[in-house]
């Protein structure tokens, strides 16, 4: 590091002896004008300026390279390029003024910041590029009122829908919820609440089977309901195969929002005579509300979004199907699933449309997680 | 007035009865949560004994060669899940080498580096990514990013196809027209979408343990002079090394049990392929997504047996990652 430059003081002999008043501080006319503290975390307008210019330098010398002097066209090369070029003009500019130490800093900052920006363009690309492959079906109101019976691969956007796939997504996620919320979240008081030796080996098992795969879930129901039970595919049995794989995942979630519950709000409760019961009624469960929301629903986003348990033990029916008992019921993500793969550019179009219901779904879910969590009167975590 | 009791008072002072039995609603409560627990110990538990008790015949009936053999021809008579489990391995392997750094660096971003008011809005869109469903980044690698991916399958193949690793044996990268064909539905495609998976899943957990670095240790690196990144290397990261490793493994959990991603983007190949950037491999998981339909009661046992092998596989990889965030200092909590 370098040194810090000698800065004016106080000069407290000189005043010593005098009695107490306010002194004004003195300034030695020789001493070097004051240099402004940096903020600490904070870069200078001169490391900004240089950070800011190498990015652009290094922009400009890779555009140069690889769309006239070198033969690469590609903008995979000129991204790559520039990157490349960016990190070294970063360390030219940044070895100008500082040390090893900084330029070190320096590059790393911007490796940290060039990966977290490509994380967020796949993300968004993700995004965007669902929402521009699907988005002319759903200009057409009958995409989310109609189903698809009778309706072919080919036929215009303006008949069939998804009505069908969401009325079974939400179905079988609404049976899935009905098994998992009381189950899971009983099971996390169980552990938190009672405990003794018999609730660790409850953990054990159930953090155990977190590492269930879906797919091995859907096969455990597909080969006991369908194959061993000779019961059919169904909405009931997709259901159920998404509760197997959702249990563990909310049971160990909301196991883990409930253990942060501080024990003096527990005592304090017991305390005052209340019983075990209504202390976790109105004292744990209320505290936990935001975090055991986003367990939920995060979950619940995972169960919906999940293909594999419902593509063994749904069966695809093309039409509404409301009894999840009789038979064969479509789900979103297994309606995307087979359209995708038909082959048939109208069919895959639909597809994407679904997919971006899907993706709609999920984000709605997710915000109101977010907004749960934040909750109306609780303060932020 | 106070009154001092004496000893002749009526009232004897008898110390109150402290008993831990619990009471009438708490016993019910107590056991009534206790049945709620053994159900779900019952339903879980069960699958798990479920899937290795019909794992049983398949093992009786082709032995050990079950995972030697590499063909998955059950109309020859022939099962084994010696390929499909190298695929797998290979893909969740690949997932997890794009996965880490990108990882790493984002929970570095969002803990160390980005300003604090973005912070949250940071975490929620990892959150978010976390919450997108698979058939989404299935559809993303397999018909936006497969044709990028196969360019640079073939820029690896050329530039480094020397390492058996990347070498395309089918294909030859200096051909004029090349043959795009060769390089799709591989591995490596498969691994990009998969990488998406992973990705926000081992964020995640990096950047809570990250978070969970102690202030003062932070200021004090800081206080004696360190760069931010000098801060990082020996305060963040020595910390957070076993939220880093654990995320890690989570996240390779999680890419192992990957289905439908992957179904929709490889081909099916049933041999044991050290080429990653090659057409065609399998999965466990894609395996049983194909299969599952067709099979008779053996073959579904087989499947059922695979299907074990796989869930044992990431209950390993899952348990070990619980270790090591446990016994690292970061599983722990910070006083003060």
């Amino acid at each position: 590091m370098t040194t810090a430059p000698e800065r004016p003081v106080l000069d407290e002999a000189r005043h010593a002896a005098v009695p107490p008043r306010t002194v004004l501080p003195v300034t030695e006319p020789t001493a070097p004008p004051p240099v402004r503290r940096t903020g600490l975390g904070r870069a200078t307008a001169e490391e900004r300026v240089a950070r800011a210019g190498a990015w652009v330098a290094g922009f400009a010398l890779a555009w140069l390279l690889t769309q006239r002097v070198l033969p690469l066209p590609s903008v995979g090369w000129l991204l790559v390029l520039w990157f490349v070029l960016g990190m070294g003009l970063v360390a030219v500019t940044t070895a100008l003024v500082g040390d090893r130490n900084e330029v070190a800093d320096q590059l790393v900052r911007s490796a940290v910041t060039v990966g977290a920006l490509v994380v967020g363009a796949a993300l968004v690309s993700v995004m965007v590029f669902t929402l521009a492959k699907g988005w002319r079906p759903l200009l057409h109101l009958n995409f989310l009122t109609d189903d698809m019976a009778g309706i072919g691969p080919r036929d215009a956007f303006d008949r069939g829908g998804i009505l069908h796939a969401v009325a079974g997504s939400l179905i079988q996620l609404g049976i899935a919820i009905a098994i998992t919320v009381p189950l899971g979240i009983g099971t996390a008081v169980f552990m938190t609440e009672v405990g003794g030796r018999f609730a660790t080996v409850v953990r054990t098992v159930v953090e155990a089977m977190t590492a269930l795969p879906s797919i091995v879930a859907g096969l455990f129901v597909y080969t006991v309901m369908v194959v061993a039970l000779g019961y059919p595919r169904s909405g009931l049995a997709a259901g159920l195969a998404i509760a197997v794989m959702m249990l563990p995942i909310i049971a160990r979630a909301s196991d883990v929002v409930l253990r942060v519950v501080p024990s003096g709000l527990r005592e304090a409760g017991l305390a005052l005579g209340a019983s075990r019961w209504r202390v976790v009624w109105h004292v744990v469960l209320p505290t936990a509300r935001p975090g055991l929301a986003t367990a939920l629903i995060l979950g619940v986003a995972r169960g919906v979004g999940e293909t594999s348990p419902v593509l063994l033990t749904s069966g695809a029916a093309p039409f509404l199907t409301l009894d999840p008992t009789s038979g064969f019921m479509n789900s979103l993500p297994l309606y995307v699933f087979s359209t995708v793969r038909s082959g048939e550019p109208q069919a895959i179009a639909r597809g994407f449309a679904a997919a971006s219901v899907l993706l709609v779904l999920v984000l709605v879910l997710f915000v109101t997680a977010r907004l749960l969590a934040r909750g109306p009167l609780s303060k932020r975590s | 007035m106070t009154t001092v009791p004496t000893q002749h008072d009526e009232v004897e002072a008898l110390p109150r009865a402290i008993s831990r039995r619990p009471t009438g609603a708490d016993r019910v409560f107590v056991h009534g949560f206790r049945a709620i627990g053994a159900t779900v110990l019952v339903v879980t538990g069960s699958i798990g004994l479920f899937l290795a008790w019909q794992a049983v015949p398949t093992l009786r009936h082709y032995g050990l060669s079950f995972f030697t053999e590499e063909a998955w021809a059950p109309e020859q008579g022939t099962v084994g899940i010696a390929g499909i489990l190298v695929g797998t391995v290979s893909v969740a392997g690949v997932a997890l080498v794009i996965a880490f750094p990108l990882a790493l660096l984002t929970a570095l971003f969002i803990s160390e580096y980005a300003p604090h008011s973005v912070r949250a809005t940071l975490v929620s869109l990892v959150d978010l990514m976390a919450a997108v469903p698979s058939i989404v980044y299935g559809l993303w690698g397999a018909l936006l990013v497969q044709p990028y991916a196969a360019e640079i399958a073939r820029w690896l193949h050329g530039t480094l196809g020397w390492i058996p690793l990347f070498d395309v044996p089918s294909a030859d990268p200096d051909a004029a027209v090349w043959d795009q064909t060769r390089y799709i539905a591989s591995a490596f495609c498969a691994a990009i979408a998969v990488a998406m998976m992973v990705l926000p899943m081992s964020c995640a957990v990096m950047r809570q343990v990250f978070s969970q670095t102690p202030q003062a240790e932070k200021e004090a690196a800081l206080a004696l002079g360190a760069t931010r990144w000098g801060m990082v290397r020996t305060v963040v990261l020595p910390f957070g090394r076993g939220g880093i490793v654990g995320g890690t493994m989570l996240g390779l959990g999680r890419a192992l049990g990957e289905t439908i991603a992957v179904y929709l983007i490889i081909s099916p190949a049933f041999d044991i392929k050290p080429h990653v950037l090659e057409v065609g491999t399998n999965t466990v998981a894609a395996l049983i997504a194909a299969r599952f339909g067709d099979a008779s009661a053996a073959q579904l046992s087989a499947l059922l047996a695979a299907g074990f092998a796989l869930f044992l596989i990431t209950l390993a990889v899952n348990t070990l990652a619980a270790i090591i965030v446990n016994r690292s200092r970061s599983g722990q909590g910070t006083d003060a």
